[in-house]
């Protein structure tokens, strides 16, 4: 018996088996760290699994923790699929909290309905101008936007540093945060006493027009034959240079999206740390979902109860929350070498003629 | 505001600069090497960050159990740390050839969730940080008190700038191994043509570019802290990544790189404490600016290496 291995793409049903086979071996990896504590592994995995889902409370929660990822995850998958490489969800993100906490301030004695669209175009509009320079700098000067566009998340942190240390520090508190945005400004909850805002369903929204756009449209169309391969999709007569710019702006708009839902449905004011580093999970969960909407959408679920279940492990069996961020990360890295096999066919063979 | 015109700031000043700029040195040297080979390691932010944790952890039991070389212990286990990093990355982009971004982001990710892990699970939630006693400073100027500042520097340092960069560009340069690991990271397939092993290179490069890396984190928390914190790295890795291409892959330009973002890090600080009132984040991000703006002047003729970003499959 020899096992043969041959450089064609795996069948359709072995797709949907990639996701679920890399969380089962990320699983089995992170299983190590928490017998190191001295827990439980399966215990873990029920508080990280079941448990958050097995309440009303636990599941909204997870929505709340999957509303930011939603956002930067879309983001980054609709970049990517038109072959722009935007690491820089994360600085569009801050540009974004950045307007919509600008435009928050000045909406006291505004009416909501005019507020909230207010910060959310001009929230989109901040991700779209943070985005735009590498994407500049890739259309016309062929310029690798990978370094650009991650050396301009520290500059939009720097900055949002400085506002929040300068003009716009909280005159009561002395705090770097700026002061609150107005009552008028903030995302209403969708369902009452819980955490979950109108950002949810800003993501939601934002996930379907991803599925329309991408496969029902024909600037979808071309956005993925860009991804697929510039020579081949010039040689179709697609206009490559404007398809990237328009997936790498709208990208950075979508990025700007999530700024405005944490400023406006959870923190009410811009702070440093408004982001644990959604910009970059956000290639985690695009990765994961295979760069489909529907994808997207699930990851972006998964990685929120992972985050809940992590607080819930942590309280209960004492094992560090950062086993979160282990679990995520090694699930990206695991996914990226198992996405491999896509590309082959593993047979087994008896020995033969 | 006179103050700043004096000898004294000035030496002090120079003294910072050389300070700040060691672990950069490192890094941006561990990074260049393996871009050289033509991977970029997006790693680079967490490797120094597990490397300042690893260090610091393995030197605090290693004084626990009365190890005298505790601070050198720690730093080779930081650096082994780096390079078991390189090795998977390395594993990622060259055995697989998945996308080298995101495998890089990932391992950043890994290692700083890794880090934090470890940091809880090992000394707890304490009130006061766990330290140990640092690397002492060297001062062969004692007899010459008006530049002592200059030359009281840690050994860390002096190796830094008198053996690292003369001995990466003689390796880069002036070896067979630094020709083999400049074709491997211009022109794989002629390299591999010639019989350098591509694969082989690549993982000398990016397992050697992770110690350095280590190397860099583990300075900031065994020498200049004496301690670890999750602030310690603060995008340190993601300024070697701007002084890689600043620098246009070459190991002297890169000490320049470094001096001069260590130079404006050091006078920043040196200012606000004087009391000038100035928005200090905007001069930290000052050398990512200028390496995009040098990147749009150079535009397509900055010298990546050629085969950078691409993963080599032999068909």
């Amino acid at each position: 018996m020899r096992l043969k291995v041959e450089r064609i793409p795996a069948p359709a049903w072995m797709r949907p088996l990639i996701p679920v086979g890399a969380i089962l071996l990320t699983f089995l990896i992170t299983a190590v760290l928490i017998v190191l504590v001295d827990a439980d592994p399966l215990r873990a995995y029920y508080y990280f699994l079941i448990d958050p889902l097995s309440s009303q409370s636990g599941a909204i929660e997870v929505l709340v923790k999957a509303t930011p990822l939603l956002l930067t995850g879309a983001a980054v998958a609709f970049a990517f699929s038109g072959g722009y490489w935007n690491i820089g969800a994360e600085g569009q993100l801050y540009a974004g909290a950045t307007a919509a906490t600008a435009i928050g301030l000045q909406m006291h004695g505004v009416s909501s309905w005019i507020a909230i669209p207010l910060m959310i175009v001009g929230g989109f509009a901040a991700g779209v101008v943070w985005a735009l320079a590498p994407a500049l700098m890739k259309v016309k000067l062929k310029i690798d936007e990978v370094v650009t566009t991650l050396l301009l998340n520290s500059v939009a942190i720097f900055i949002v540093s400085a506002l929040l240390n300068g003009p716009w520090r909280d005159p009561i508190s002395q705090w770097p945060q700026s002061p609150e945005i107005a009552p008028s400004a903030i995302f209403p909850r969708l369902i009452a006493r819980s955490r979950l805002h109108l950002g949810f369903l800003l993501a939601v929204v934002t996930i379907l027009v991803l599925w329309f756009v991408l496969t029902r449209t024909a600037f979808g169309l071309r956005m993925r034959a860009t991804g697929l391969g510039v020579p081949a999709a010039r040689f179709a007569g697609i206009r490559v240079e404007r398809t990237l710019l328009t997936s790498a702006l709208v990208s950075g708009g979508i990025a700007g999206l999530a700024g405005v839902s944490e400023v406006a449905g959870i923190q009410y004011h811009l702070i440093d740390a408004l982001s644990p580093g959604y910009g970059y999970t956000g290639i985690i969960v695009a990765t994961l979902g295979a760069l489909s909407a529907w994808g997207v959408g699930l990851a972006a679920l998964f990685l929120g109860l992972i985050d809940t279940g992590a607080q819930t492990v942590s309280r209960v069996l004492g094992v560090p929350v950062y086993l979160g961020e282990v679990i995520q990360a090694t699930l990206l890295l695991v996914t990226l070498a198992m996405m491999l096999l896509q590309g082959y066919r593993i047979s087994v063979r008896r020995r033969g003629p | 505001m006179s103050e700043v015109f004096e000898v004294g700031f000035i030496v002090s000043l120079i003294g910072a600069t050389l300070r700040v700029a060691t672990p950069l040195v490192y890094a941006t040297i561990g990074e260049l090497f393996t871009e050289r080979s033509g991977v970029l390691n997006l790693g680079i932010e967490g490797i120094m960050f597990l490397g300042g944790f690893t260090g610091f952890a393995v030197a605090f039991g290693a004084s626990e159990a009365g190890i005298e070389e505790y601070l050198w212990v720690g730093l080779l286990a930081a650096m082994a740390a780096g390079v078991t990093m390189g090795l998977l990355m390395a594993f990622l982009s060259v055995t697989l050839g998945v996308n080298q971004h995101v495998s890089g982001l990932g391992i950043t990710l890994l290692s700083i969730g890794l880090s934090l892990f470890g940091n809880r699970m090992v000394f707890g939630q304490r009130q006061v940080l766990p330290t140990v006693e640092p690397f002492s400073q060297l001062s062969p100027a004692r007899a010459i008190e008006s530049i002592e500042p200059i030359f009281q520097q840690y050994a860390l340092t002096y190796i830094a700038f008198l053996v690292l960069i003369p001995l990466s560009w003689w390796i880069l340069f002036r070896t067979t191994f630094g020709l083999q690991l400049r074709a491997v990271g211009e022109n794989p397939e002629a390299a591999d043509a010639a019989g350098v092993s591509v694969f082989r290179t690549r993982y000398i490069a990016l397992s050697a570019g992770g110690a350095l890396m280590a190397a860099g984190g583990a300075f900031l928390s065994l020498a200049q802290l004496g301690a670890f914190s999750p602030g310690i790295i603060a995008g340190r890795g993601w300024v070697s990544i701007a002084l890689v291409i600043f620098a246009r892959w070459h190991p002297v330009r890169a000490m320049w790189g470094a001096l001069l973002f260590g130079g404006v890090f050091a006078l920043q600080l040196r200012l606000q404490t004087i009391g000038f009132d100035l928005p200090f984040e905007l001069f930290l991000a000052l050398p990512y600016l200028v390496t995009i703006a040098a990147l749009a002047i150079a535009g397509r003729n900055a010298n990546y290496p050629g085969a950078y970003l691409k993963p080599y499959k032999r068909e």
